[in-house]
């Protein structure tokens, strides 16, 4: 079973994760932590040194972390970005997708579990945050540059 | 016809093993029901009164005659031997096995079919209109942009969770045929200096809180609507309430906000999406178009049809509409038989529809939100032949639009979440009203039926709607008049306290005397309720 999964390279972020409020109020924490009635926007400004953001998901089908990760990722967030909460196995695959690097759910995973279900699908229609080509750039590759 | 490519192909596949494995996680006891559930109805798998229900999509209400054929075998061999076609223009089964739910989607699979989010709290199947490709009052073909829409909200990794279900429509013509407005977001695509773009409606709806959807944007270039629709979700993903699932729906976000402010919002955010290059090419557009270009008609068809069999006329001048091909028509099949049940079909109809289509209408057919078929190609001169064998085989009710054309959903007949039985209420209503002579003089008449607040049978759309509720353990039909959800949407007005089963059709039956009484020359129902007003009926009814 993994209590903590990560697609990062290096040591994950230890430092512990502060709130919103007190990370915008403070200048000198590198790690803050969403819940999911926050403003994901409200940390641009900041994303130079911050290297961790913990995305609260509250319910497995509360999926507002979702759109937070995105953003953060489009506004060109490169730092850690990690899932907490009720994070379960059939959700890892979107919030890869969305730009989550790291995971810690409440309660841990079964690996064979986490394998199958982040190489279930080789193809993807939307094109998101993750790098991964959707299938209408692999039908017309003479259009897309990258 | 769309058709897949390996890559559609792939992920329907990879979708079917993973269901397989759930299903089987499921079974041996690894998964409790409660951890099933959100996976189950991420699959159309819903669990009902009596038995596991399983929603087929029909993207955008087209299908094949191999398609259809399948449906047919699946309900054969897994269901009691008919299916129930759905306002979403889906199919559902009834009575399916868990066991048998993943060789269901296999088989399903083999004709490019799925059950991909027809439930959950994700985008659901888009709509389209069932006439889309051979109408005569429309800009373009709608479905390319449907399916390019069903691909992109196919696992949708950022909307899988939203606050509540959302429905998408798109249309291309004035007239709506596809209630466009009571969607979540309807798109009705127009054409601007010879440039194709898209109206955008956001927040309509039915449910406990009617809406009918404002316009947000009167033209969004083809090629950014895919980016355009990504910041309208994103902004509805963030902020639509989450307290209560009664006040979940884009249409309370949108009216608490306001129209201008969501508008803003959505502005704003589609500020940051519209340089992340989250549109498909043009050439993927391009690429999909071609599917759906007409069919090798012949020309110079003769537009006679032989009229002498006077039934055979009845049913042509009901449900034929006009092609815009010469010498070819539009074929409505009602699923609507005097005191049957409203959009359910037996295998051999369903088969004989897939033979119908194959034979006489360039295999293809259609589905609609009133819960009936289409066959969109067919020669006039053909138009005999197939009454004959919809006739032998029970589907040539002549009654397209009229008052016994009932949408109802399956109620507390089969659904879980019902307080009143739809079912047998449309079925009295039908013999109540089913004669050819009372029908023809009533003309254009929309019933609707919902067996509870949800209002899957679009009752707030009806001319005439029935709103089933639970009272103090007794079932309660509530009318309401004046509803539609066509291009002139309106939500109906209730009439007064509730009824019985029996006491509402002789509500109903009064309603349409007053009716008949006050009508001027020309006037639909719809038209004399908007002149005249609610009194009079509500008189007649209690008075």
């Amino acid at each position: 079973m993994v209590e903590f999964l990560s697609f990062r390279d290096g040591e994950a972020a230890q430092e512990p994760a502060v709130t919103v409020e007190s990370f915008t109020g403070q200048s000198n924490s590198t790690a803050v932590r969403i819940e999911a009635g926050e403003d994901a926007r409200e940390l641009l400004p900041y994303l130079d040194r911050l290297s961790l953001v913990e995305v609260n998901f509250p319910a497995y089908g509360d999926g507002r972390g979702y759109s937070a990760a995105r953003i953060l990722r489009e506004a060109g967030y490169v730092g850690e970005l990690r899932a907490v909460g009720d994070v379960l196995v059939d959700q890892l695959s979107a919030m890869r997708r969305c730009g989550f690097d790291s995971f810690r759910p409440d309660k841990a995973l079964d690996d064979a579990a986490v394998e199958r279900a982040l190489n279930r699908y080789a193809d993807v229609y939307q094109k998101t945050v993750d790098g991964r080509s959707p299938v209408w750039a692999k039908r017309h590759p003479e259009k897309i540059n990258g | 016809m769309y058709r897949y490519d390996s890559y559609d192909q792939s992920i329907v596949d990879a979708r079917v093993e993973e269901f397989r494995d759930q299903v089987q996680r499921r079974l041996s006891g690894q998964l409790t029901e409660d951890q099933f559930k959100p996976l189950r109805l991420m699959n159309g798998l819903y669990l009902q009164l009596h038995a596991y229900m399983l929603r087929v999509a029909i993207p955008y209400g087209t299908l094949s005659g191999r398609q259809m054929r399948k449906l047919g075998e699946i309900a054969r061999k897994y269901d009691k031997g008919y299916g129930h076609f759905t306002t979403r223009t889906n199919l559902q089964y009834n009575w399916i096995k868990l066991a048998d739910a993943p060789d269901i989607l296999a088989e399903l699979a083999t004709v490019e079919m799925h059950a991909i989010q027809t439930s959950g709290n994700c985008i659901r199947n888009i709509s389209s209109d069932q006439y889309a490709g051979v109408a005569a009052d429309e800009v373009t073909d709608p479905r390319p942009w449907a399916e390019l829409l069903r691909q992109w909200s196919t696992f949708h990794p950022e909307f899988t969770y939203l606050p509540r279900k959302f429905k998408i429509c798109v249309i291309a013509a004035e007239e709506d045929r596809a209630a466009m407005r009571l969607h979540d977001i309807g798109l009705k695509l127009v054409s601007r200096d010879g440039k194709i773009g898209a109206e955008v409606y956001a927040g309509g709806g039915m449910g406990r809180t009617p809406m009918v959807a404002p316009l947000i944007n009167d033209f969004v270039p083809e090629d950014e609507i895919v980016s355009y629709l990504e910041a309208c979700l994103r902004v509805y993903n963030r902020y639509g309430r989450r307290d209560n699932k009664y006040k979940a729906r884009i249409k309370i976000l949108v009216h608490e906000l306001g129209v201008e402010e969501y508008k803003r919002q959505v502005e704003e955010e589609y500020a940051h999406m519209r340089i992340l290059g989250l549109n498909p090419p043009t050439e993927e557009l391009d690429r999909i178009r071609p599917f759906f270009a007409g069919p090798a008609y012949e020309s110079g068809l003769s537009d006679e049809i032989d009229r002498t069999d006077p039934a055979f006329a009845l049913w042509a001048d009901r449900q034929v509409a006009a092609h815009r091909q010469p010498g070819y028509a539009i074929v409505n099949i009602s699923l609507k038989p005097r005191g049957g049940i409203p959009g359910d079909a037996s295998a051999e109809q369903i088969e004989l529809a897939a033979d119908l289509a194959e034979r006489y209408s360039f295999d293809e057919l259609r589905v609609t939100h009133a819960q009936n078929l289409v066959l969109p190609h067919v020669k006039k001169a053909d138009l005999y032949a197939i009454w004959q064998k919809l006739d032998e085989a029970g589907l040539a009710e002549a009654n397209l639009d009229l008052i016994t054309d009932i949408i109802a959903c399956p109620g507390l007949d089969y659904c879980s979440l019902a307080n009143a039985r739809s079912i047998p209420l449309a079925q009295k209503l039908s013999e109540r009203f089913g004669t050819a002579e009372r029908q023809a003089d009533l003309g254009e008449l929309k019933i609707k039926i919902s067996g509870c607040i949800n209002a899957c049978g679009h009752h707030h759309a009806g001319h005439i709607g029935v709103l089933g509720v639970d009272r103090k353990g007794v079932e309660n039909f509530q009318l309401s008049l004046g509803g539609s959800g066509a291009e002139d949407a309106s939500l109906g007005q209730i009439t007064g306290p509730g009824f019985s089963e029996d006491g509402v059709v002789d509500a109903i039956e009064k309603v349409t005397d007053i009716y008949l009484t006050q009508r001027e020359e020309g006037e639909r129902f719809l038209d004399t309720y908007r002149r005249i007003g609610m009194k009079p009926f509500k008189e007649a009814i209690y008075g």
